[in-house]
C-alpha cells in the first residue's frame, strides 16, 4: 500500500473542516473534541500551546471539562491517575523533562489501569540543555506499561488523540500519543477537524469503572504479596497483548467514519523490497520523499513506519518483513551503551525469524538535527553496500 | 466545648468506619485518630493514604480496617491526588463526598510538601490531616524535618541537630481557609476540629501530634497521657487559623516544664540539662509568640 492518506469520500468532505494549525493545537482540537473532563497540566516548552489553548477555552466556557493547573507535572499525572479512578476522562500533556519528573506516576497509572491519555512532545533530554526534537524521552518510559503512539503528521496526532481514549477505555491501560518537538508541536499543516456528532459516535461518554464507591468502599492500591504481585503483572501483560487487536479494530472503526487509518505499522512498497527502511515519527515524512527518488533510480527499496511501540507489533513485523533481506533503521533517539531504540527492538522480534536479515541501526536527527531526503538516500545505499551489519549504530551527521 | 454529633448505629453507640482489627503497633495513636476522625466525617468519605504508617493501618490486601473506599497513593502526592478524586467528584457534581487526606510527617514536611503547597494554593477542597509522629516510624524511625531538636531516630544516633519545622505557619501563608492543631491527648478537641473542617470548603489542614510508641521508646500505655503532657507543656500548644491570619488558642496550659514531657520518652534519654534548658527557652518563646499571634484577634 501506499503511504499517503487515502481518497477521501465526498459525503464527509464538505462536513468536516480544514485548519491551518500547529501540531500542539491539533492536539488540543482532539482533546476538546474528546470532552474530556479532567485536564490537569503544567507548562513546559515546547508543549506548553497545548496547555495554553485548552485554558483558553476553559476561559470562554468551550472546554466543558475542569482545567487543574498544577504546580508540577508529577502532581498533574497523580491528579489524572485520581481523577480517572474517580471514574473521569482525562488528559494531560508534557515532555522530556516533564516525563522523566513523571515516571513513578506512569507506572501508577498503569498498575491503577487507568485510561488517562497523555500527549508527549518529544524533546531532547537534559544534559545539555535544549529544546529539539529527540525520541529518548519517551522511549525511556517504555517499561511503564503505557501505550504508546508516535505520530507522523499534525493530522495524525489529532486523530491518534481521539482513537487513544477508545483505545485507552477499551483496554484500561494508560495512552501516551507522541509528537516531536518543532516538527509537529509547531510547524503548521492543513488539519481536518472532525465534526463533533462524528466524534461523539466513535468515542461513546465515558463510562469508566468508578474505583471510589461510598455505597460499595473499597481498597485501591493495597500493598500485595509476592504472588499476587507476578499475577497483576501478568494481567497488564496480557492486556497490552490484547491491545494490539484493539488498536487494529479501532483504527478500522475509525476509517469507517473519518476515512483515514494509520495501522499499528505502515508499509510502502515492501513486498518486492531488496532494504526496507524503518522509521517512526515525522522523519517518516522525509523517508517516504526519498524512498520514491531511490525507486526511480531503480533500487527495490521499501519502508517501514512502526506508529505504535508498546505494545510492540512484533508478529505484525515479522510477517511484513520476512521476506526482506536487509533492513536500516532509523533513530532519533539513543539508548547510551546500547543502540538505537528502535533498532534494538526490531532486533529483538525478528532474531529467529525466517528471514535472516541483516538489520543495519543509523542514529539520525539527534538533538533535533535535520534529517534530509538526501540523508536518508546516504543510509539507503550504505545499507545496500553494507555485506555485515554493525554490532552498534552508526552516526549519521 | 461544643457537642460531638456523629452518626449512631442501631445499638446507640456511633457508627464506626474503622473497624476493628488493623496493623497498628500497640499504643498507637493514629490508629486512635483515624477512627475518631472517620467516626465524625461518616461513611460519605474517600481516604487518600501515602506510604505512612496510616497506610499500614488500613490494611494489606485483602482486609482492610476501612470501611470507606480508600486509595493507597503515591508518597509524594497526597495533595495532589486528593485533588484529582474533589475536581473529578466536583465535575460530576457530586460534592457531598468528603475527601480525606492521610498523611505522616514525612508525606507532609518533607517530600509531600510541593503537592500540598500547589493543592493549598489553589484552595483545592479536601481536609489534610498530617498524622505526625516525628520521624519516619514506618521504614523505622529515620529523622524528617519534623522531627524535634536533639532527638534521637535511627539517622540521627546523637540527636537531631535541626529545629522542627513549622508546618501551620506554612500552611497559614498559604492563607487556606482553616488550619488546626490537634493531639490525641484531646479527643473531643480532635473531633471538634474534624466537625469544623467538614463544614467548611477549601483545603483545611489539621496537624495531629501522635505519639509513637515503637519510635518515641516509650511505654504503650502512655500514648493519652504523653499527647497530653505535648500540651500541658507547651511544646504542642492546640490552636486554629482561619485564613491564615486569624489564630485562636484552643487549650491555656498548665504551663507544666517541658522534662515532665521529656523524661517519659526513651528517644530524649541522651538529653543534657544544657539541652533541655534549650528546649524550654524555645518552647517558651514560641507560645509567647503565639499568644501575640492570638491576641491580635481577628480584624
Amino acid at each position: 500500500m501506499r503511504g499517503c492518506m487515502p481518497a477521501r469520500r465526498f459525503s464527509h468532505e464538505c462536513r468536516n473542516m480544514k485548519k491551518f494549525i500547529t501540531g500542539n493545537d491539533a492536539v488540543a482540537e482532539g482533546v476538546r473534541l474528546c470532552r474530556t473532563q479532567i485536564v490537569a497540566a503544567y507548562p513546559i516548552t515546547p508543549q506548553t500551546p497545548i496547555y495554553e489553548k485548552l485554558s483558553d477555552w476553559d476561559a470562554c466556557g468551550e472546554l466543558g471539562g475542569r482545567m487543574m493547573r498544577m504546580e508540577s507535572e508529577h502532581s498533574a499525572m497523580a491528579a489524572c491517575l485520581a481523577a480517572s479512578l474517580t471514574a473521569t476522562r482525562t488528559f494531560t500533556a508534557t515532555s522530556s523533562q516533564g516525563l522523566a519528573l513523571m515516571h513513578e506516576m506512569l507506572h501508577f497509572a498503569s498498575g491503577c489501569r487507568a485510561p488517562v491519555v497523555m500527549a508527549c512532545v518529544n524533546r531532547s533530554l537534559a544534559i545539555p540543555w535544549g529544546f529539539w526534537s529527540d525520541q529518548t524521552d519517551t522511549l525511556a518510559q517504555r517499561d511503564t506499561g503505557w501505550i504508546q503512539i508516535y505520530s507522523e503528521n499534525n493530522q495524525e496526532i489529532l486523530d491518534s488523540v481521539i482513537q487513544a481514549y477508545r483505545i485507552a477505555e477499551s483496554v484500561l491501560l494508560p495512552c501516551m500519543v507522541i509528537l516531536e518537538a518543532s516538527f509537529i508541536s509547531h510547524f503548521m499543516e492543513p488539519v481536518e477537524i472532525p465534526e463533533q456528532d462524528l466524534v461523539d459516535k466513535f468515542l461513546p461518554p465515558a463510562n469508566l469503572p468508578l474505583r471510589f464507591d461510598v455505597e460499595r468502599p473499597a481498597f485501591i492500591a493495597p500493598v500485595v504479596n509476592q504472588t499476587e504481585y507476578r499475577d497483576y503483572r501478568r494481567l497488564s501483560q496480557e492486556a497490552m497483548e490484547l491491545s494490539l487487536n484493539v488498536i487494529d479494530g479501532i483504527d478500522h472503526e475509525f476509517d469507517g467514519i473519518f476515512d483515514r487509518k494509520y495501522g499499528l505499522i505502515e508499509t510502502v512498497d515492501t513486498e518486492d523490497a531488496e532494504l526496507v527502511i524503518v522509521t517512526s515519527g515525522s522523519i517518516t515524512s522525509t523517508a517516504r520523499v526519498a524512498q520514491v527518488r531511490i525507486r526511480e533510480k531503480g533500487f527495490k527499496i521499501g519502508l517501514l513506519k512502526i506508529r505504535v511501540f508498546r505494545p510492540f507489533p512484533s508478529e505484525i513485523l515479522r510477517e511484513a518483513l520476512k521476506h526482506v533481506g536487509k533492513i536500516a533503521v532509523i533513530d532519533r533517539n539513543i539508548s547510551l551503551g546500547s543502540e538505537g531504540i528502535f533498532c534494538s527492538e526490531l532486533k529483538a522480534a525478528l532474531c529467529d525469524g525466517p528471514a535472516g536479515s541483516k538489520i543495519q541501526g543509523y542514529l539520525a536527527g539527534i538533538g533535533g538535527t535535520n534529517v534530509s531526503p538526501e540523508l536518508i538516500e546516504r543510509i539507503a545505499f550504505d545499507a545496500f553496500n553494507r555485506e555485515h551489519p554493525t554490532v552498534r549504530s552508526i552516526w549519521m551527521t | 466545648m461544643d457537642d460531638i454529633e456523629v452518626t449512631p448505629s442501631s445499638t446507640g453507640r456511633p457508627a464506626e468506619i474503622m473497624r476493628s482489627g488493623h496493623n497498628a503497633c500497640p499504643g498507637c495513636a493514629q490508629a486512635i485518630a483515624m477512627r475518631l476522625i472517620l467516626r465524625t466525617l461518616g461513611g460519605r468519605t474517600i481516604v487518600v493514604v501515602v506510604p505512612a504508617c496510616a497506610a499500614i493501618i488500613a490494611g494489606q490486601f485483602p482486609r482492610t480496617s476501612l470501611n470507606v473506599p480508600v486509595f493507597l497513593a503515591a508518597f509524594e502526592t497526597a495533595g495532589a491526588s486528593a485533588a484529582g478524586i474533589s475536581n473529578a467528584l466536583k465535575y460530576k457534581g457530586q460534592d457531598d463526598i468528603i475527601v480525606l487526606a492521610l498523611a505522616g510527617d514525612g508525606g507532609t514536611f518533607d517530600i509531600g510538601l510541593q503537592s500540598l503547597s500547589g493543592a493549598a494554593d489553589r484552595n483545592e477542597d479536601f481536609i489534610y490531616v498530617c498524622m505526625d509522629n516525628e520521624a519516619y516510624m514506618n521504614t523505622g524511625i529515620q529523622v524528617s524535618s519534623a522531627t524535634p531538636r536533639y532527638t534521637w531516630t535511627g539517622t540521627t544516633p546523637t540527636g537531631n541537630p535541626r529545629r522542627k519545622k513549622q508546618i501551620m505557619e506554612i500552611m497559614a501563608a498559604h492563607r487556606i481557609p482553616y488550619a488546626a492543631t490537634a493531639s490525641i491527648g484531646f479527643p473531643e478537641d480532635l473531633m471538634r476540629k474534624v466537625k469544623r473542617a467538614k463544614e467548611m470548603r477549601g483545603t483545611r489542614f489539621i496537624h495531629l501530634l501522635s505519639p509513637c510508641p515503637t519510635g518515641w521508646k516509650m511505654a504503650e500505655d502512655l500514648t493519652a497521657k504523653i499527647g497530653t503532657l505535648a500540651v500541658e507543656t507547651n511544646i504542642f500548644p492546640l490552636y486554629e487559623i482561619e485564613d491564615g491570619l486569624f489564630y485562636r488558642i484552643n487549650h491555656y496550659s498548665r504551663g507544666l516544664p517541658v522534662d515532665d514531657y521529656l523524661s517519659l520518652q526513651g528517644r530524649y534519654d541522651h538529653l543534657t540539662q544544657k539541652e533541655i534548658h534549650d528546649i524550654q527557652a524555645e518552647t517558651d518563646r514560641t507560645w509567647k509568640d503565639l499568644q501575640a499571634k492570638a491576641d491580635r484577634g481577628k480584624y
